[in-house]
């Protein structure tokens, strides 16, 4: 669907932070508090929008547990359906976070939170590996996060301008 | 005879104003927790593939002079830049020169241009710098002053009032420091008549050319027949985010470029070397950040600008630049008296408006050019402080 530039310029505000005041989005986009109700509506009913979700820094938290890992998954795509057959079988499990269909050396990227390294191997060995159209698995356990989604863990963004200049 | 009564400080320079900024500086400075709105500069860090590109001159050791003018290879992207952006033909080779700060090619465009007693016009509210610039070069600054009920455009009658025999130039600056204002086409084809009627020499300061939100910007030598007497004055700070590069340029006919040049190779020598070449990557692949910086900036502006007027402090639409420049007339304080109170009492710093000029005062220069969480505080405070009075 083609979007209007107020349309645009809400869902660009609203990518970068989905925590701005209605009130300051409005004016930011100079709408009407009803006007920018009503664009966000439609945005979200149409799934323009499919989510306001927050990016967690959790190494910071003490005591939680948890690996990511990254897993090139090769598959024989079925007849009619493609790869989707196949992803959506994937992305049904709730420890899958992200799935995409990529170009190059494999074909799915999938992404596995867990609480442990055993865990998500046991999902590889045991739901992964096993489902009938997958034909080898490569998984990446991430280490550690710089940046993610555009931002960066992290930065230092004091602001080093002086008081007050021309 | 004792030194004591005696100045070694020349008289012009003794008789020049201190900037009224400073002051409001030091006070700034001194305290804990300020909301500074009156930062003139852009809030983001230069892009990173800026910086990267003078990382890499440093590896290379490109660490000597330049030409003069500038590497050849950035004159060549300010011309292509020029044409592609304001549809302006000017010859790397001849007409173009790459400066120290847009502040550099200011000053010597005036040395440049200026005989003792020459009459330089200076659009006030204006730039700080502009009437010391043409005092030191010789001449003498003639204020116009523009009206604030009229959002400070400048209008061809307001030049013809001031003008004499020894009227030399006019320093135009669109968008506007501290006003925000931007001119329209029409708006400066009205004062290139002017210009062409009383062969007035124009130097027209562009630095926030990049940084205009509403409609199309027009260059002041893209108008007709004004290429010829104008000197351009732009650079890399405002719109690229790179004010500590001190890095800008001049674009003027030959004559005129050649007389900077002269001055510049006494004076100057050149541009420093990595800036060069930052500035060289920032033309050839900034301009994708530029408009992402462009497009925040407006969003700002929007939200700082309307808040502005709920509060009760009216507030015209700034077409360019970073700064909102609100009448602070109806508190019944001089616009000294509000930014020293607000500062003191809430720690919000604006800039009195009675600083950039006469038609300033009733007026505080706020620079949007902070975060949206800045601004909101920013207001919240201005509101507060605005009940009590």
């Amino acid at each position: 669907m083609k979007l209007t530039e107020k349309e645009l310029e809400i869902v660009e505000i609203l990518e970068k932070n989905a925590r701005i005041p209605l009130e300051t989005l409005a004016k930011m986009a100079s709408l009407t508090v009803e006007e920018t109700e009503d664009i966000l509506k439609k945005l979200e009913e149409t799934k323009v929008i499919v989510q306001y979700a927050t990016i967690i820094d959790w190494r910071k938290v003490d005591g939680h547990e948890g690996v990511t890992a990254m897993i090139d998954v090769k598959v024989t795509p079925k007849r009619g359906v493609g790869f989707d057959e196949v992803a959506e079988r994937i992305y049904r499990f709730p420890e899958v976070k992200s799935v995409y269909l990529m170009s190059g050396a494999y074909d799915l990227s999938v992404v596995i939170e867990g609480r442990s390294m055993s865990e998500v191997a046991h999902f590889v060995s045991e739901k992964l590996s096993t489902l009938d159209s997958v034909i080898s698995t490569t998984t990446h356990f991430i280490m550690k996060k710089y940046k993610h989604d555009g931002t960066v863990f992290d930065q230092g963004d004091q602001d080093r301008r002086i008081v007050v200049a021309p | 005879m004792t030194r004591a009564t005696k100045t070694y400080v020349s008289e012009t320079v003794n008789r020049l104003k201190p900037s009224g900024i400073r002051r409001f500086f030091d006070l700034a400075a001194s305290m804990e927790g300020v909301i500074s709105l009156g930062v003139g500069e852009p809030d983001f860090v230069t892009s990173w593939s800026v910086r990267e590109a003078c990382i890499l001159s440093l590896e290379q050791g490109y660490t000597s002079y330049t030409a003069n003018a500038g590497l050849l290879e950035l004159r060549e992207e300010i011309a292509a830049y020029l044409l592609r952006k304001f549809e302006l033909e000017y010859c790397p080779k001849r007409e173009l020169l790459v400066t120290v700060g847009a502040s550099q090619a200011l000053d010597f465009a005036l040395r440049a241009i200026v005989d003792p007693g020459d009459e330089v016009i200076v659009v006030e509210p204006s730039f700080v710098s502009y009437g010391p610039l043409v005092t030191l070069a010789g001449g003498v600054p003639v204020a116009v002053q523009t009206d604030g009920a009229d959002e400070f455009k400048l209008r061809p009658q307001q030049i013809e009032e001031v003008i004499s025999p020894k009227t030399k130039a006019l320093i135009l600056c669109s968008p506007n420091n501290p006003t925000g204002t931007v001119l329209n086409r029409k708006e400066l084809a009205a004062i290139a008549e002017i210009a062409q009627a009383h062969d007035l020499l124009v130097i027209s300061d562009e630095i926030y050319a990049e940084l205009v939100y509403d409609g199309p910007y027009t260059s002041f030598p893209a108008i007709e027949r004004m290429r010829e007497r104008t000197i351009l004055v732009s650079g890399f700070s405002k719109g690229f985010a790179m004010t500590g590069w001190r890095l800008g340029f001049v674009a003027a006919p030959e004559e005129m470029l050649q007389a900077m040049l002269k001055i510049h190779q006494y004076a100057m020598m050149c541009a420093p070397t990595m800036a060069q070449y930052g500035a060289i990557e920032a033309l050839k692949s900034g301009q994708q950040d530029v408009d992402e910086m462009r497009k925040s900036y407006r969003r700002r502006r929007n939200f700082f600008v309307q808040s502005l007027n709920e509060i009760g402090l009216r507030c015209h639409m700034p077409g360019g630049a970073f700064y909102a420049f609100p009448s602070v007339q109806e508190t019944g304080l001089t616009s000294e008296q509000f930014a020293e109170r607000l500062l003191i009492e809430e720690k919000v710093a604006v800039v009195p408006g009675s600083v950039f000029g006469a038609s300033g005062e009733g007026y505080v220069r706020c620079s949007y050019a902070s975060s949206l969480e800045q601004l909101q505080e920013a207001i919240k405070r201005m509101r507060r402080f605005l009940s009590r009075l």
